[in-house]
């Protein structure tokens, strides 16, 4: 399946007839289809996960839905198509999908050398480990020797490398293709521990058959931060998704969320007007009606929202917001100014 | 001289239209800002693998990925087609025998087998049959040596001190003497009628002759054995869950297909080839060796071969279970790390390919030389 999904990605890109697909055409083709095609992870809760009659939830998710009510009015207007780590480049290069927010890692490599533009970070991250409570291990420093069950095709197998490396110890790399096969083949026991962005640890802790009897270490041995992707050559696009993020960070900082959105437009403050898009330069910029950002934050929220509901005490996961607090309330989140 | 000028059109045309496509690839890859070319494969891996045939870390290339898992590719396929051949041809003699449940025995088998999907096989055996064993610090043990567990199976592996030389030496004698005598025997007989024991001499040869090298060397030879670690076992060698899950599938699968070529084959010599060979007062077994199986080998051959072909791409399916082959390694890992779908998918397949190709023309070489010579 996966190859077959990679051959015909490759054959897409080898068979595209047109010149120059791109320059201002995705917003074009996605207002044409009447739908956001969303590359998201087959199945991370807290970040795009779907239930049991096939709606999709998630960090991830709302960072679809957001775009989706920013071009549309309405942020139901998203497909998804779910991806493992090693397809979802191939998918995004050959235009199968207009957006990939799928926990994904901007690095230098992916920046320059995929044709991708990384729009901006929605969830700081860095890489963990879990382990067997009964394992007796304390931290990261007591595996020498020990085998980790990890995904292929992503930033954690080089970050596990480099560790092992730095630390002069020795590992076996057991890779499976999906997630979910890690966590099962790490529940059977087929490795001693189990490596990926601590966030993901914490959603795949639930999934184990015994979730109390596994732990996450304390150390942190990479940057991970973790954005939407858009593909090259499209600035248009790449604003959009850029900007959709950036009203949901800005508007939980002037304290604009779904409730009191409605309330707000009656401001006085001229941040929030602008956010709302009733002075300033409204939606002209990027090509969006002027009631673009209070679409995402009627229908989707704001940062704090979507991250409480989804990640945080709302959720199952119960991550702490850390890193990913505002910038002025100790975190890194940070978005330029509407104006 | 018209249809000269329309071959020549044809060539032409397919000729076009593969520049075309191999223009437009270049340029829609260079408008997007990917990367081409094949200067990747220098650069340094930085990621580990779970099984490699040549020495391997993160500070190796990514042509180095290539290799190990090319290695790793024909490995798998190189056991599977020994195991199934095996497997196809006691299944396919069993089928046609005269005993009631040895025959009834191989039906099942061969129908069960060859009638369940390959990809659902490979599942079952890994993970309903491998998985659920026990783990590193739980190992069943055969004896002092030798574990089993959901890691793999542990085993001791030979550590070749100074003067084992000497038993490669002998070995090495021991087999060119085999074919000399069995030339010599073979002319004898043309000759004279008179029979030799080849088999005997030469297997008492080829065992003994190094044997008795090893004890006279003073037997270099050590073992590593596997030690239970905090973590995993360390030393010795292991075979892991995922090369023996899938080896099993894919000998099993295509055995059951081999097993029928094999039926047909023999099927196909007709019965008076029996009776004249016991007309002239051949035993059971030479009538076996002698008539059935050099006719019947014409027509097992050839789909023989496919069977070999299709054993060799199916074991691609490795990547479901994490088996480190080829499509794992460099059509998956590799590809993602660099992004290069295009050249890294192209050398994938030409290796395929090149794989199939060489296979076939192996087979072909050989069918032609059991073919009926007519005089």
């Amino acid at each position: 399946m996966k190859k077959i999904h990679v051959f015909a990605s490759a054959l897409a890109l080898t068979a595209a007839m047109t010149s120059n697909a791109f320059a201002g055409a995705t917003l074009d083709s996605v207002k044409k289809k009447g739908f956001v095609q969303c590359g998201v992870s087959t199945g991370l809760p807290g970040f795009s996960s779907a239930d049991n009659k096939g709606n999709w939830s998630g960090l991830d998710v709302d960072m679809c839905r957001a775009v989706a009510a920013a071009v549309f009015g309405d942020s139901g207007k998203v497909k998804y198509t779910p991806l493992t780590a090693k397809e979802r480049f191939t998918a995004l290069q050959s235009g199968e999908i207009d957006m990939l927010p799928r926990n994904t890692t901007w690095t230098l490599t992916r920046d320059t050398s995929l044709g991708l533009n990384f729009a901006g970070v929605n969830y700081y991250d860095g890489q963990g480990f879990m382990v067997n409570k009964n394992l007796g291990v304390k931290s990261a420093l007591e595996l020498d020797g020990a085998s980790f069950c990890i995904q292929a095709g992503t930033t954690t197998e080089l970050n596990l490398a480099d560790y092992f490396r730095a630390n002069n110890m020795q590992y076996t790399p057991v890779t499976f293709d999906s997630s979910d096969e890690t966590v099962k083949a790490f529940d059977a026991g087929r490795c001693d521990a189990l490596t990926s962005d601590q966030s993901q640890l914490y959603a795949l802790r639930i999934k184990l058959g015994n979730p109390d009897g596994a732990m996450v270490l304390p150390e942190i041995i990479s940057k991970e931060p973790l954005g939407p992707v858009v593909a090259q050559g499209d600035d248009e696009w790449f604003n959009i998704v850029r900007w959709s993020l950036f009203a949901m960070v800005n508007a939980e900082e002037l304290g604009i969320s779904s409730a009191n959105v409605g309330e707000k437009m009656s401001s006085s403050d001229p941040n929030v007007r602008r956010l709302l898009g009733l002075e300033g330069i409204k939606g002209s910029g990027l090509g969006l009606s002027d009631d673009w950002a209070v679409n995402i934050v009627k229908q989707v929220g704001n940062y704090g929202e979507s991250f409480e509901r989804n990640v945080g005490a709302g959720s199952s996961l119960k991550i702490s917001r850390g890193l990913n607090a505002l910038w002025n309330k100790g975190g890194l989140q940070y978005a330029p100014p509407i104006r | 001289m018209r249809s000269l000028f329309f071959q020549i059109l044809l060539v032409a045309g397919i000729g076009f239209f593969g520049y075309t496509i191999f223009q437009n690839t270049l340029h829609n890859l260079e408008q997007r800002g990917i990367s081409t070319g094949f200067g990747f494969l220098d650069n340094e891996a930085g990621f580990g693998i779970l099984m490699t045939l040549v020495p391997f870390d993160e500070t190796y290339t990514y042509g180095r990925t290539f290799l190990v898992g090319l290695l790793n590719t024909l490995l798998v396929a190189a056991l599977g087609i020994f195991f199934a051949t095996v497997i196809g041809f006691v299944m396919g003699v069993a089928r046609l025998s005269k005993n009631w449940i040895v025959s009834r025995l191989a039906t099942v088998y061969i129908e069960v087998f060859r009638n369940i999907p390959l990809l659902l096989q490979i599942m079952f055996w890994y993970f309903a049959v491998l998985r659920p064993l026990p783990g590193p610090r739980q190992s069943i043990k055969m004896g002092e040596s030798v574990f089993l567990n959901n890691r793999g199976l542990y085993l001791p592996s030979p550590v070749y001190e100074q003067g084992f030389w000497l038993v490669m030496v002998a070995l090495a004698l021991a087999i060119v003497a085999s074919i000399l005598i069995a030339r010599w025997a073979h002319q004898r007989q043309e000759k004279t009628g008179q029979q030799f024991h080849t088999v005997l001499v030469a297997l008492s040869l080829i065992i003994g002759l190094p044997l008795l090298a090893f004890l006279l060397a003073g037997m270099p030879l050590s073992w590593n054995m596997p030690e239970l670690q905090r973590f995993n076992l360390t030393g010795g060698m292991v075979v892991i869950p995922e090369l023996a899950a899938l080896l099993t599938a894919l000998s099993i699968y295509t055995g059951a297909f081999i097993a029928e070529a094999v039926r047909s084959g023999i099927l196909a010599v007709s019965h008076g080839q029996t009776e004249a060979a016991y007309a002239l007062g051949l035993r059971p077994g030479t009538t076996l060796r002698l008539v059935i199986i050099p006719q019947a080998l014409r027509v097992i051959i050839p789909q023989l071969t496919s069977q070999y072909l299709n054993l060799t791409k199916n074991s691609s399916l490795a990547t479901a279970i994490g088996y480190p082959d080829l499509v794992a390694v460099f059509a998956g890992t590799t590809l993602n790390q660099t992004g290069q779908a295009v050249e890294v998918i192209a050398m994938t397949m030409a290796v395929y390919l090149v794989i199939s190709l060489g296979i076939s023309m192996f087979m072909n070489w050989y069918n032609k030389r059991i073919q009926l010579v007519e005089r």
